[in-house]
């Protein structure tokens, strides 16, 4: 596959704008860091998991993210703190910390 | 060959478009613009074009149909003015940041209160930073030479730009005369087919009208501007084509009896050709007098004014705007500012009249003449003078 790269910050120029502010790349949303604006993370407890995956099929950004050996963890590159995990976990084992401290 | 027909200026704007064979038209009735999609509409429903008339609920969503029509590559056509104008305001901006060709024909139209549906150009002044191009049309050949001469600009590859041509709502879109109307071959040979290079297309996928954040917004922005500004020498390149394959030449900046004149009359529309009968008699009379007829309004044509009023020593400006609380009409405003900084400069007057559909006679044209050259004689501090407005017009001043 081929490797995906997002030009950013001071590399990038008005010049790589593409006529029409047109993305000819599609998906590379994903390449973005959206999960910078977060003000609390979810914390997982795995003793506490019965893997149900109520989480994962809630989660409104897919940041989290199944295992192989069933459990799921959370992808804080995408991951905005909103704490719908956390709620709708029927064992309470997700809580949500404060981003200051951890 | 092509015939002599008359027309009036609104059907000359719709045969333009039906000889340019286009694919959409999404437009909502307002008068003056009416003539116009009611005329495609017949030509529709009469099997005389082939083409998709969407007959939407508001100017908003005529725009918004226009864009999702010009992006998958249809070639897009709409008309309004006025308050219809000011409706797609909005939609306007997202056209032309996005590369959208659409063409759209503007039946100038005052703006209430108080309610009037007379020209003048405060519509088209309050789209001059929505990074369209615009054109002004002086006569009914001209509504359909420009029309003709959008498509071929405006979905030009190196262009990408939505364009917007003016005709001054009833002084022009309701006047019949004779227009001479090409044969569809000559049309074809001027007007290839559109390819929008980005059109939509499932096999092919790709983001249009993404997201921009402030680290992105602004580079954006500046690309699109400079875009706008090269796209004028494909203006120019389009005007030169036209003229080899029609035999009318446009300018962007058309001079008219400026050979020597000290003192230049500049205008835009249909007015211009009322201006040029009182040039005319000036200069009969001995009057060392000219006019400019501004045809292309953005993107500006900055080196063409300059190049034109470089010996002159008055430029009076005449807008059928009000700038409310500005430094006077947005024409000479604007006119203003592009001369500041050149050594030699004429003084600019800003003349303001013909607001809500009022006449302007010739005399009126020769009062602005001799009127602007005395405020000039005078160093008057006024921001500008008016023409036919009853009752004194005082404390209009930028000092004091």
């Amino acid at each position: 596959m081929r490797e995906k790269r997002l030009k950013t910050g001071s590399d990038f120029t008005w010049r790589d704008i593409k006529v029409g502010n047109i993305v000819t790349e599609v998906g590379n949303a994903a390449l973005r860091r959206t999960g910078d604006w977060r003000s609390q993370r979810p914390i997982i407890d795995k003793e506490k998991c019965n893997k149900c995956g109520l989480c994962w099929l809630y989660c409104p950004d897919a940041a989290i993210k199944p295992l192989e050996d069933g459990y799921y963890e959370r992808n804080l590159f995408y991951c905005k703190g909103c704490g719908t995990c956390a709620k709708v976990c029927p064992r309470e084992a997700i809580t949500m910390i404060e981003e200051e401290e951890q | 060959m092509s015939k002599r027909v008359g027309l009036e200026a609104s059907h000359a704007a719709a045969e333009a478009a039906r000889m340019a064979d286009v694919d959409i038209i999404a437009a909502y009735p307002i008068t003056p613009q009416t003539h116009i999609p009611e005329r495609l509409a017949e030509m529709v429903a009469d099997g005389e074009l082939n083409a998709a008339y969407m007959p939407v609920e508001s100017e908003h969503s005529a725009m918004s149909a226009c864009l999702g029509a010009a992006a998958v590559g249809a070639r897009t056509f709409t008309a309004t003015g006025g308050p219809g104008l000011e409706y797609m305001h909005n939609v306007l901006y997202v056209a032309s940041s996005m590369r959208l060709p659409v063409i759209m024909t503007v039946a100038n139209r005052a703006l209430s209160a108080p309610l009037s549906i007379w020209g003048d150009h405060s519509d088209a002044m309050g789209s001059r930073d929505t990074g369209w191009i615009q054109v002004f049309c002086q006569n009914s050949q001209e509504a359909f030479d420009m029309t003709l001469w959008a498509f071929r600009v405006g979905e030009d590859s190196r262009v990408l730009f939505p364009v917007m041509v003016h005709l001054d709502g009833f002084h022009l879109t309701h006047v019949t005369e004779p227009v001479i109307l090409p044969e569809q071959e000559e049309v074809d040979r001027f007007l290839p087919r559109f390819h929008y290079p980005f059109a939509l297309d499932p096999d092919k996928p790709m983001t249009h009208g993404a997201f921009g954040p402030p680290d992105i917004y602004f580079e954006a922005k500046i690309a699109q501007e400079i875009a706008l500004r090269k796209s004028k020498a494909v203006i120019i390149q389009g005007f030169d084509e036209f003229g080899d394959i029609f035999g009318r030449y446009y300018h962007p900046i058309e001079p008219y009896k400026t050979e020597g004149a000290k003192t230049l009359l500049l205008t835009m529309g249909s007015f211009s050709e009322t201006a040029k009968i009182a040039i005319d008699i000036k200069r009969n009379e001995g009057e060392s007098v000219g006019l400019i007829n501004l045809r292309l309004w953005r993107p500006f044509p900055l080196e063409e004014l300059r190049q034109v009023v470089k010996n002159v020593e008055i430029l009076i400006v005449f807008d059928r705007c009000i700038s409310f609380g500005g430094p006077g009409g947005p024409v000479s405003s604007e006119i203003r500012a592009a001369l500041y900084n050149q050594k030699e400069r004429p003084r600019v007057v800003s003349i303001i009249g013909s607001l809500g559909g009022r006449d302007m006679s010739v005399k009126d044209f020769e009062y602005i003449i001799d009127r602007g050259r005395e405020v000039a004689k005078k160093d008057s501090q006024e921001l500008y003078e008016t023409v036919g407005i009853r009752g004194e017009v005082t404390d209009i001043r930028g000092l004091k």
